[in-house]
């Protein structure tokens, strides 16, 4: 049942995403890249394998068995990609506010079709 | 730590740049002169650096005999610990960034640094991007790497500002991104499979995975490769890119022709990896969609070097053309092709970076839009042409710059081109010659690529030479361009490279077989980074510093 629920998900995340970034508006193209980023960091969670009441990292004293503990590498693979994509997201921005200072549409071609 | 100090060069191309670059942060945007000084003393330094590991890859010692070495960062053993690796294809990479980067860092000194704020900052943060690229041997790390060369290149695509430059930001930066998602897709789902991130460690799982798991795995490289070949500029993944480079101001787009090989070399260095002889069932996985992808990039640059109005533009499908005979070679699979491709990947890169520099200098003594105005009256003739003949002087005095400007478009046309005498005619022929010499027949396929190539060498004869005419040789309606030593030298620099590398070509040839060679061996590169130790072996319950952001 969790499997299913994260594999929607994912699925509806990227799947508006795609539909967003290929939309005419750059506020719609940026909202797209976010959409992708939340499907990709579950993504690479999920390739952690789905498990519950398993800590990632070992206890002092305790031999550790492998077992008994989830994949910690994925959930640190995700926080990593979470703060580039939130960086790269502010600094996409920016550069979207100075297209539509400059060119005075927020269309991604910079100008209104004919 | 007993590490000798001289393997710490190793983490220099990385933490120098760095360190600099965040330095110069908290000084004034006043203080040019101090942050030119600096910046220029780091790219020498690491010039330096590169030649220093250069050398030290060339000349195996007792205790080392193997040409490479292997970095563990914060001491930890290798499948567990991230590492960097000096190889010899790494090495060559980290030297041609150092390079292209003293030359476009001094062109830029002449006046482009003042055109925006934070310009130095920018240029070392992708310096120091690039050269981590080449030396991870680590998938994640590699996609750390890849966010901070692309992060600092949209800053300085945008560098010069202007409506042109955001409009084309605004589509080089989502590319990116989107390119950026499929990367960590890619990277999570081989992880899921092999339950390794290490490139080594990977090369070794690859040929002992069940079938089912294969086909998970083979899934994630593909995607994987996608967001590399979007990088590199494969057909039809490239539509950004001669816009991009175009828009881009001219250090900013001759540094930008090592950012397409940082795709070819990712490509090279996992295909060969994990999908080369010793791969199993995996072997040679996407080496024709390589193969045919890189023909199709190869005509369609070629046909965009004759259809290109602008010299930018121009630029920017050589790139394409240069990128796709890499690619269609890689595909090719064969050592000795390798071995030509990679002459040719340090000489194309070159050559196009002096282009770029060049075009930036010939046309500041035009007005804007004279490219295009000039196409339109070839085409459709201009109607005071007829009159002023007459009574015009048979011989008229070339400026001296004028000249040499000239002089220095004529060898970019000879090297883009491949023509002979120079490092691009050597480099395409020590291509074709191996594709032609491969063992039994030579079928259709390889005759496509030959065929391919010659023509797209062609194309750009034909369209430097028009674009040459129509710029250098009507200097009466156009001012002369005032040129700075500062901005000549780094273009004769880079001449001068590529006119050595033909001189030297029997011991550059050389150099450039034993690392193709190296390539097609992955369990020796295996064996080496995994067989790594850490350096005075740290007491247990007191691991060496260092982890996760």
């Amino acid at each position: 049942m969790m499997e299913m629920i994260l594999s929607i998900g994912i699925g509806v995340f990227a799947a508006s995403g795609v539909w967003l970034i290929l939309r005419p508006r750059t506020y719609q193209v940026i909202i797209g890249l976010s959409l992708i980023s939340y499907a990709v960091n579950l993504f690479i969670f999920s390739m952690g394998r789905v498990r519950i009441d398993a800590p990632p990292i070992l206890q002092p004293d305790v031999p550790g068995d492998p077992a008994a503990l989830a994949d910690p590498i994925p959930q640190a693979l995700v926080l990593t990609a979470i703060v580039i994509g939130f960086a790269m997201t502010a600094l996409f921005l920016v550069v979207l506010l100075a297209a539509r200072g400059r060119t005075g549409t927020d269309h991604v071609d910079g100008r209104e079709p004919e | 730590m007993t590490m000798p100090a001289v393997e710490h060069l190793a983490i220099l191309p990385i933490l120098l740049p760095l360190a600099v670059g965040a330095f110069m942060l908290l000084f004034d945007e006043r203080r040019r002169l101090f942050k030119m000084s600096l910046s220029l003393a780091t790219v020498l330094a690491l010039l330096a650096v590169a030649i220093t590991l250069f050398v030290m890859v060339n000349t195996p010692s007792d205790e080392r005999w193997s040409t490479m070495f292997v970095y563990p960062l914060g001491n930890w053993p290798p499948p567990f610990g991230i590492v960097l690796v000096v190889d010899r294809l790494a090495a060559l990479m980290l030297l041609l960034t150092a390079v292209l980067g003293s030359a476009t860092l001094l062109f830029a000194m002449a006046r482009w640094h003042n055109a925006g704020p934070r310009f130095y900052t920018l240029f070392l943060l992708l310096l120091m991007g690039l050269n981590g690229a080449f030396l991870t041997g680590d998938l994640f790390n590699l996609f750390v790497f890849f966010e901070i060369l692309l992060a600092a290149s949209y800053g300085l695509v945008l560098h010069g500002s202007g409506t042109a430059r955001v409009r084309a930001g605004l589509h080089y930066i989502p590319i990116n991104l989107i390119a950026s998602s499929l990367f960590l897709i890619g990277v999570s789902l081989i992880y899921g499979v092999t339950g390794t991130l290490n490139m080594a460690d990977l090369s070794r799982v690859v040929p002992t995975l069940a079938p089912q798991s294969r086909v998970l795995m083979e899934a994630g490289a593909a995607v994987l490769g996608i967001a590399f070949l979007v990088k590199a500029g494969m057909w039809p993944l490239s539509f950004w890119l001669p816009t991009t480079y175009a828009a881009a101001c001219a250090p900013v787009a001759a540094m930008f022709a090592i950012m397409t090989k940082v795709g070819i070399y990712v490509i090279m260095r996992l295909f060969l990896l994990c999908f080369g002889d010793e791969a199993g069932a995996s072997e040679d996985f996407g080496g024709l969609w390589l193969y045919y992808g890189g023909m199709a990039t190869i005509a369609f640059g070629g046909i965009g070097v004759l259809a290109s109005q602008s010299m930018q533009r121009l630029g920017g499908y050589a790139v394409l053309v240069s990128s796709g005979t890499l690619l269609a070679a890689i595909g090719t699979g064969n050592s000795a092709v390798i071995s030509g491709a990679l002459y040719y990947l340090a000489t194309s890169t070159l050559a196009i970076s002096a282009y770029f520099l060049l075009v930036e200098l010939i046309e500041r003594g035009q007005a804007a839009g004279a490219d295009v105005l000039a196409v339109t009256l070839e085409i459709f003739g201009d109607p005071e042409e007829d009159i002023a003949d007459e009574d015009e002087e048979v011989g008229v005095a070339i400026p001296a710059t004028i000249a040499v400007l000239g002089g220095a478009f004529v060898a970019c046309t000879a090297l883009l081109a491949g023509l002979p005498p120079l490092s691009g005619f050597i480099a395409k022929f020590a291509m074709l010659s191996a594709v032609m010499n491969e063992a039994g027949d030579i079928d259709a396929a390889h005759w496509a690529f030959v065929a391919l190539v010659v023509a797209s060498g062609l194309a750009t004869l034909i369209a430097m030479t028009r674009n040459g005419i129509r710029t250098l040789w009507m200097p009466a309606e156009n001012e002369i361009p005032r040129v700075r030593a500062i901005e000549a030298i780094p273009i004769g620099a880079l001449l001068f490279l590529c006119a050595t590398m033909t001189v030297m070509g029997g011991p550059t040839m050389r150099y450039m077989e034993s690392t193709a060679q190296i390539l097609y061996w992955p369990s020796e590169y295996a064996r080496e980074v995994l067989g790594t130790k850490p350096a005075g072996a740290a007491p247990a319950g007191q691991p060496a510093t260092g982890g996760a952001p």
